[in-house]
């Protein structure tokens, strides 16, 4: 099961135009190519602005691909989510790939608990098992039980961004997207997170992510690659 | 699950003398999407749903449905009768004036099970019992049966157009401007209820919406409408967090933060 690969990029490019300031083209990166395998865990590099998130979001479909394939493996498929339809990215997303954002965005007015449940029974968990897993999830994430039942538009962004890894995790996908999904943790929670995406990777799971705290890319971290060799030149005067 | 989409748009176009309601609007939907169309007012929304639900002919192309015996039919050649039952039973239509949608001079109980009766439900106390029933799921208290929406408020009479249209169990509902005109409380209770419809339900929704909250909230994916014309479509998270033409961009970066 393991080394396989699970996630290929092919000369993947990608730049932002804007319309709204007289069409500005906002180039990111062209020309990444890299596959990440299971049981490995791909740290992305670079400088900020040299468009590590931009990559994960990507390969989720949350962002365009301009140019290039971004090939994800689905039960035996490859799917190209650079083309593939809406349907087909979200039974991807269902199936193949967890991704846990560095802020996080989900449906208001529902409690904690049940938001990480929902994730939970989207990629096929039934009712009873979404619910055992969220718990241990939160948990083993230090998430005080008084706040399980209440929605965390109100929590702290150390709070939030545990529900958040909670979310990503519980499906077991067998790839994981995590962009710095320590950022706002305390050394206790920091080592919480770490210790769950091991035991992902160490059973056979993709991660790939981006994380900016180095002792957490030392920890979990099996190659680097430095998105600044793949950086288009940004031609600053148009910016 | 099946493969082949409930609902299959083919280059349906309307114009409205000179004026283009709907310019050539292709789209596929399956069993269980929600597809929320978005764009300003006069963009063509509400004339793509009137094609949709056959009140409006279209100039060009057709709308085709997969029946529940899995045979697809072109709609434009089912005869009215035809029509007439799927609307009743297959198919919800929530309009964005409650008014226009429910009868309001009837009774609660009435609205909600009219179209029991018209598929040939007679036994009275089966069709009140499952008025009351449906009353129940949309939060209106079953005491209020035998009054007329004239006295409900807004948020009620629009819940009200739910449990009338979900009644027969229908596979396709059409939604316009569901919320606007709402209180936001309200509009936050309603939308709670028809996320929990959904999911529960597993309906293909096409909802007509300004609001990008409300795509963002319900939708897996949005079609961005300008001047009849079909600009952008893809996942709904796409779309918001990623847009590409000028005009979604303009909508996206619209949006007031509260």
């Amino acid at each position: 099961m393991t080394h396989l690969p699970q996630l290929a990029l092919e000369d993947v490019g990608k730049s932002f135009t804007l319309h709204l300031r007289g069409g500005v083209r906002l180039p990111v990166l062209s020309g990444l190519s890299f596959t990440v395998r299971r049981g490995e865990c791909v740290a992305l590099g670079g400088p900020s602005g040299t468009g590590k998130s931009s990559v994960l979001r990507m390969v989720y479909g949350n962002y365009r691909c301009d140019e290039g394939a971004i090939k994800v493996r689905d039960e035996g498929e490859w799917v190209d989510v650079a083309s593939a339809t809406p349907r087909r990215i979200i039974a991807l997303r269902r199936r193949a790939m967890g991704h846990v954002s560095q802020f996080l965005r989900v449906i208001p007015r529902i409690g904690a608990l049940d938001l990480v449940a929902a994730a939970g029974r989207d990629s096929g968990l039934d009712f009873e098992a979404a619910d055992a897993r969220a718990r241990e999830l939160l948990g083993r994430l230090n998430l005080p039980a008084r706040l399980w039942t209440l929605p965390p538009a109100t929590f702290s962004g150390g709070e939030q961004q545990r529900v958040n890894i909670a979310r990503g995790l519980i499906g077991n996908h067998p790839l994981l997207l995590l962009d710095e999904p320590t950022a706002s943790l305390d050394a206790r929670n920091r080592a919480a997170v770490i210790g769950l995406a091991r035991q992902r990777r160490d059973s056979g799971c993709a991660v790939l992510g981006v994380f900016h705290d180095a002792e957490v890319r030392a920890a979990l971290a099996d190659r680097e690659i430095d998105l600044g060799r793949f950086t288009r030149v940004v031609a600053a005067e148009a910016v | 699950m099946t493969n082949v989409p409930l609902l299959s748009v083919e280059g349906l176009t309307m114009r409205y003398g000179t004026r283009t309601g709907c310019a050539d609007v292709s789209f596929d939907l399956h069993d269980g999407e929600v597809l929320a169309v978005v764009g300003e007012s006069g963009s063509g929304k509400t004339t793509l749903l009137r094609l949709l639900a056959q009140e409006l002919a279209p100039d060009a192309g057709r709308v085709r449905y997969r029946m529940r015996d899995g045979g697809v039919r072109d709609l434009a050649t089912l005869d009215e009768a035809a029509q007439r039952l799927l609307a009743r039973t297959e198919w919800g239509y929530i309009r964005q004036d409650a008014t226009d949608g429910l009868r309001m001079s009837v009774s609660a109980g009435g609205n909600a099970g009219e179209r029991l009766m018209a598929i040939g439900m007679r036994h009275y106390g089966q069709i009140r019992g499952a008025a009351s029933d449906w009353l129940r799921r949309v939060e209106i208290d079953p005491a209020r049966i035998d009054e007329t929406p004239q006295s409900f408020s807004g948020g009620m009479r629009q819940r009200l157009q739910i449990a009338r249209n979900l009644i027969t169990e229908p596979r396709l509902v059409l939604m316009d401007e569901p919320t606007s005109g709402l209180d936001v409380s309200v509009q936050a209770r309603l939308l709670d209820l028809v996320r929990g419809l959904v999911t529960e339900l597993g309906l293909a929704i096409v909802i007509v919406t300004h609001d990008l909250a409300v795509a963002r909230l319900l939708s897996h994916r949005m079609m961005v409408m300008r001047r009849g014309c079909v600009i952008e479509t893809g996942l709904t998270d796409r779309v918001l967090d990623d847009p590409e033409a000028p005009y979604t961009q303009l909508l996206v970066s619209s949006v007031l933060a509260a």
